[in-house]
């Protein structure tokens, strides 16, 4: 058995480290994880595996202010989601369809806010809203603002590589039968750009709700789950942090899964039918 | 999309570009020119609510730089190793996602990406529980002599550079596998036909095939390691700060906007300079 393992490795040696690696990634998953289960009654300050428990997972939002703060996050996430797709859909499109002057120019201008470190964004947008005028009214509203601001780029870029690949033959061959603009564009072209346009809202609804550099500088009051968890940092972490976190881990692996499997599944049944 | 063509003739591509050309004009571009009004205004006659007027005064940059040049060095040091370290570990993953996975290719990608719908900071502060120093890693450590009695882990540079790196692999992986991806087996079965060794494969064709994905993921890993400062604070200690830390204590608890903003273009200019030299170096300009 330990020599068939062994050969197993070394004739597989890229593949037993490329999987070595992926473990690591998962060590912090793991950590959050056993944690959720950690009874911290005894001591909050103390950031280690006490004792085992139910309690967090039953009473998660226990702990002060940490639900309100992921309803803003929630909140957030979805308005910044919808108008950055909205945006950025119609962005790649003008890219990809379309020949206009400024094309370069507007290339390089949604490639800049993906290259610019956050710190960056986040102090020139504060300085801005500063110099607005609006340095007192910092709230929901200017984060919202700077997070469809750092959404659009991902999904135009996201939208963008979907439409590229597209064979355009599909819509001559719909036009070829009579369909009218319209109708190829709703039956042809929007089906097909679809996933492109899911996964770039479920990339920028994840950014939005994990951003803390940006929101930080632009939030003013207003508290976002990322930031409830790093003022918790500075207090001692309530464990129900840690449920939140594994359930984000669960709800993104369903959904990524869940997506696999519908389309493998199509995929077959095309299959059959033609 | 030729409906619109008609209706707004040469204007349609304009229609669809136009709320994000002016979304990023106003809130990316604009603010950029904010940062360097702000950085080159007097300090002492404005204030975070009222604003600041432009007064040109360049002594803020001088300032800046004179106290805050160590913390530069650091971020830039630190993202450096954190982006090699990201390089070695994405690059074996990514081939072997690549090359060998076989059919397990998607879920080993889907893998990859996973990890990190759990929030960064919740993730970032459960390395602060792994690399405790009565937790398992350092007694491993201490055991075995390679760290002393009262060695540590948690906040010491070690701390900060390991947390940037894990949090920024999938930004190194998810480009390399691009590249990589797209380079065909045949090409590696003929230099194994031509008599090269595995190495020669390797410096010969698979690399530099895969020098796109190369250029991409450093600069993807570390332009946002560099200006990063949550890891530093998190895992680090006040002698691991870096560059970020201080912009953000002298927006946020100092208040003293035109210094925070002078060190922020400060960074800036340094980052596009070091990725335009690194670009044309690496020979990738297309990339841009």
């Amino acid at each position: 058995m330990i020599t068939r393992v062994g050969n197993w490795i070394g004739k597989h040696l890229m593949l037993t480290l490329g999987i070595l690696v992926l473990l690591y990634m998962y060590i912090p998953n793991f950590i959050v994880a056993l944690m959720s289960f950690n009874d911290s009654s005894e001591s909050r300050n103390l950031y280690q595996f006490q004792s085992f428990t139910w309690d967090n997972w039953l009473n998660p939002c226990a702990p002060q202010g940490m639900c309100e703060s992921l309803r803003v996050s929630i909140s957030i996430g979805l308005l910044a989601t919808l108008v950055a797709t909205i945006i950025g859909t119609l962005a790649a499109f003008a890219l990809v369809r379309h020949r206009f002057e400024g094309r370069s120019t507007m290339n390089l201008v949604l490639f800049l806010p993906m290259a610019t470190p956050e710190i960056v964004m986040g102090s020139s947008l504060l300085a801005l809203f500063v110099a607005a005028g609006f340095g007192g009214q910092l709230g929901f509203w200017t984060v919202l603002i700077a997070h469809i601001m750092f959404c659009i780029s991902f999904v135009v870029v996201t939208v963008r590589s979907r439409l590229a690949g597209l064979d355009s033959n599909l819509e001559k061959a719909a036009s070829d039968l009579y369909a009218n603009e319209w109708q190829t564009f709703w039956r042809i072209t929007f089906p097909l750009v679809f996933p492109g346009i899911l996964s770039a809202a479920l990339l920028a609804f994840s950014l939005s709700f994990d951003d803390f550099i940006i929101t930080n500088l632009n939030s003013g009051t207003t508290v976002t789950f990322p930031m409830f968890v790093w003022g918790a940092a500075q207090r001692g972490v309530p464990m129900q942090v840690n449920v939140i976190g594994t359930l984000m881990f669960l709800l993104a692996l369903g959904i990524v899964i869940g997506g696999e499997v519908l389309s493998r599944r199509r995929a077959k049944g095309k299959a059959v039918t033609l | 999309m030729e409906a619109l063509q008609r209706v707004f003739g040469k204007n349609a591509a304009y229609l669809l570009i136009g709320p994000a050309a002016i979304w990023l004009a106003v809130f990316f571009l604009f603010p950029m020119l904010s940062l360097l009004t702000t950085s080159l205004s007097d300090p002492a006659t404005g204030s975070p609510i009222n604003g600041y007027t432009l007064t040109w005064r360049v002594d803020n940059y001088v300032e800046a730089l004179g106290e805050y040049w160590p913390y530069m060095m650091r971020s830039l040091l630190y993202a450096g190793i954190a982006t090699l370290g990201c390089l070695v570990l994405g690059y074996v993953l990514a081939y072997a996602i690549a090359f060998k996975a076989g059919r397990w290719k998607t879920v080993m990608l889907v893998l990859v990406i996973a990890p990190f719908f759990t929030s960064f900071l919740v993730r970032t502060l459960s390395w602060k529980l792994i690399l405790a120093d009565n937790g398992f890693i350092v007694n491993t450590l201490q055991t075995l002599h390679i760290l002393g009695e009262d060695g540590r882990l948690l906040a010491t540079p070690f701390a900060v550079i390991m947390g940037l790196t894990y949090n920024f692999l999938p930004f190194m992986i998810l480009p390399l596998y691009t590249s990589l991806e797209k380079i065909d087996p045949k090409l590696n079965e003929a230099a194994a036909d031509l008599y090269a060794s595995p190495w020669q494969r390797f410096t010969k064709v698979i690399w530099p095939l895969s020098l796109p994905g190369v250029v991409g993921g450093t600069l993807l890993t570390f332009i946002p390691a560099t200006g990063d400062y949550i890891n530093a604070s998190l895992l680090g200690s006040p002698n691991t700060q870096m560059v970020g830390n201080k912009i953000q204590q002298l927006f946020t608890t100092a208040g003293d906007y035109p210094h925070a903003s002078a060190l922020s273009v400060i960074l800036m200019v340094l980052i596009v300079a070091m990725v335009l030299f690194y670009v044309r170096r690496a020979g990738t300009e297309e990339l841009l």
